[in-house]
């Protein structure tokens, strides 16, 4: 069954259409990520699917239950970081997780223990009973998750949970999101880290302007663009770039030190890499090859819709 | 909907809002301070019955302290960015609405309720209509509590220009309500009286303490539930419209 189920969401903002006919459907189970640039619709489209937002048309089911007809039932089964969303900055740490979990019938004995639990996971134990009025971007953004996952819902929105923290918060993020994973939730995340996105997700989609542009796993999306692989090679003495564009090779550009030579057929431009060398007497002194990364096949997707 | 569901979600977003709403500044100043200090200024230096005088004080303390956390909520949580949170949470909009009055609610029926023992006290009042008071109290404090929260609810995240826009809206509205002139001595404008929902609620503390009422209390009780309806529908017609527009 699909856990997240959203069929032709639509919403718009006076003139401006910030979602266009989404559909999206997530499995049980997995790490689903939401790519795409700045304005493209992933928040409004999350806001849409945890029922912060009215859309002007299309369902959203989240554990089969419509998040418009039956908003407390499924509301009960998710967790949520919302981007611009904080924790109360007037009560403590411990107060907010406890109060979020009391907000989701939780007894007062698992909302204790499940708190002290949760404190320690996020290392926030000593600083429980202070203001969150008192805490860094890192430490808030930390409570955030903590309320979002005091219940272990099923599913698990995050919008862009990483953004702004220094790498240790961001470590503690992704394994968070990761061990909710491993204990059953299924995950959404937005995100415009890619990296973090192919080390995170089994499949994502991309969207553009409002659009959903690709649905696939990251590698797959990344094989749809394997045609523009490139080597990077560097040589003892500087040589120009016209010297290496030859067959396959369609075109040299310099990288640092290095010439980045694109090609279709890597095998056949190290070989013509190697002939080159040999020819005009140069020396190679480094030769790697590299696949597309997936914020290649991104740019390109999206410069192409 | 589930009942028991809806019924925690307005208990928790209450437990929440007193847990920080009543310590604010603003609260206290205008739902404290404020009242007693027009109290004073209108009776210092004067020779007048307090006794007399007493029951529009109370609707003046009840109308203030009730109407004072409302208008602080909503705009508070979006500013601090709470809200976007708050309604991820199980709840719905009427589950918020609900809670932000009952909140201003309670403030407001503890508050008038000290108010009054301790007037008892000292002034030595009597009691004439024990169920005029009770009603008074607690339907005061809802309709009070629901203007608070339908003054909030147009969208904005600056906190100081609703609670300017409130006090603009519960200012005039003490000169039109029989607490400093008693209703059967106003002449010509006592019209402009009718249109208070402040005055029924005085009118019903008259009949209580005094005796004096001039509507009999099922009118009084009969307008401000109207009143309590009418706000509180108005405020969720304004936050769904929000809740649409994502704002
Ligand atoms: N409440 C709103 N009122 C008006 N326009 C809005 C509102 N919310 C979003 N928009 C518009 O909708 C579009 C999509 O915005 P959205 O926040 O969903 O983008 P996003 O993909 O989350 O971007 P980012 O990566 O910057 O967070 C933008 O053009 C934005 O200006
Ligand atoms: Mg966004």
């Amino acid at each position: 069954m699909d856990i997240i189920e959203a069929r032709n969401l639509k919403k718009s903002f006076g003139p401006v259409t910030a979602v266009d006919d989404v559909s999206l459907c997530v499995k049980k189970g997995e790490i689903f990520g939401f790519l795409g640039q700045n304005g493209a619709g992933k928040t409004t489209t999350i806001r849409m699917l945890t029922g912060v937002l009215i859309p002007d048309a299309g369902i959203v089911r989240i554990c089969g239950v419509d998040i418009l007809r039956d908003p407390l039932e499924a509301k009960m089964h998710m967790g949520i970081i919302p981007e611009n969303g904080t924790v109360y900055a007037d009560l403590t740490a411990e107060k907010n997780i406890l109060w979020t979990a009391k907000c989701y019938g939780m007894d007062r004995r698992s909302r204790e223990e499940k708190a002290k639990e949760i404190l320690a996971r996020l290392g926030l134990e000593s600083r429980k009973d202070d203001l969150v009025r008192t805490f860094s971007k890192g430490m808030r953004q930390r409570i955030s998750i903590a309320c979002a996952i005091v219940h272990s819902p099923p599913v698990l929105f995050l919008d862009e949970p990483t953004t702004g923290l220094d790498v240790l918060s961001r470590r503690l993020v992704i394994d968070t999101v990761r061990h909710m994973n491993r204990e059953g939730s299924t995950v959404l995340i937005t995100t415009h880290n890619l990296e973090e996105a192919n080390a995170l997700c089994s499949r994502v989609s991309v969207i553009h302007r409002g659009k959903i542009i690709g649905t696939d796993s990251p590698e797959k999306i990344r094989k749809q663009f394997d045609t523009a692989g490139y080597i990077e090679v560097s040589f003892d003495r500087s040589v120009q770039g016209s010297m290496l564009v030859t067959g396959s090779i369609s075109r040299a550009e310099p990288h640092g030190d290095k010439w980045r030579v694109y090609s279709d057929d890597t095998d056949w431009a190290i070989k013509a890499l190697t002939r080159v060398a040999e020819q005009n007497n140069l020396k190679i002194l480094s030769v790697a090859t590299s696949t597309p990364s997936l914020e290649q096949a991104f740019i390109e997707m999206t410069e192409e819709a | 909907m589930d009942l028991k569901r809806f019924v925690w979600s307005v208990l928790m977003v209450t437990e929440k809002n007193m847990r920080i709403y009543y310590y604010k500044g603003s609260v206290v100043i205008f739902g404290l301070l404020f009242p007693f200090i027009m109290f004073l200024t209108f009776f210092i230096g004067r020779d007048l019955d307090l006794v007399l005088f007493f029951p529009g004080f109370l609707g003046m303390m009840l109308f203030f302290s009730a109407s004072s956390t409302g208008p602080l909520i909503t705009p508070w949580e979006k500013r601090e960015k709470t809200y976007e949170r708050l309604v991820s949470l199980p709840v719905v909009i009427e589950s918020i609405i609900l809670g932000d009055i009952l909140s201003g609610a309670v403030f407001g029926f503890v508050i008038t309720t000290l108010v009054w023992l301790a007037g008892s006290f000292l002034l030595h009042l009597s009691l004439t209509n024990p169920a005029a008071l009770v009603l008074a109290l607690l339907l005061g404090s809802l309709a009070f509590a629901a203007l608070g929260t339908l003054l909030s609810s147009p969208a904005t995240d600056t906190p100081s220009n609703i609670m300017m826009f409130s006090n603009l809206v519960r200012l005039p509205l003490i000169f039109v309500s029989g607490i400093f002139i008693p209703l059967n001595k106003l002449g010509d404008w006592a019209w402009t009286n009718l249109l208070s929902p402040l005055t029924y609620l005085v009118d019903l503390f008259h009949t209580a303490i005094t005796g004096d009422g001039v509507y009999s209390p099922v009118i009084d009780s009969a307008i401000l539930i109207v009143v309590i309806i009418i706000f509180a529908s108005g405020a969720k017609l304004i936050q769904q419209h929000n809740l649409h527009n994502g704002r």
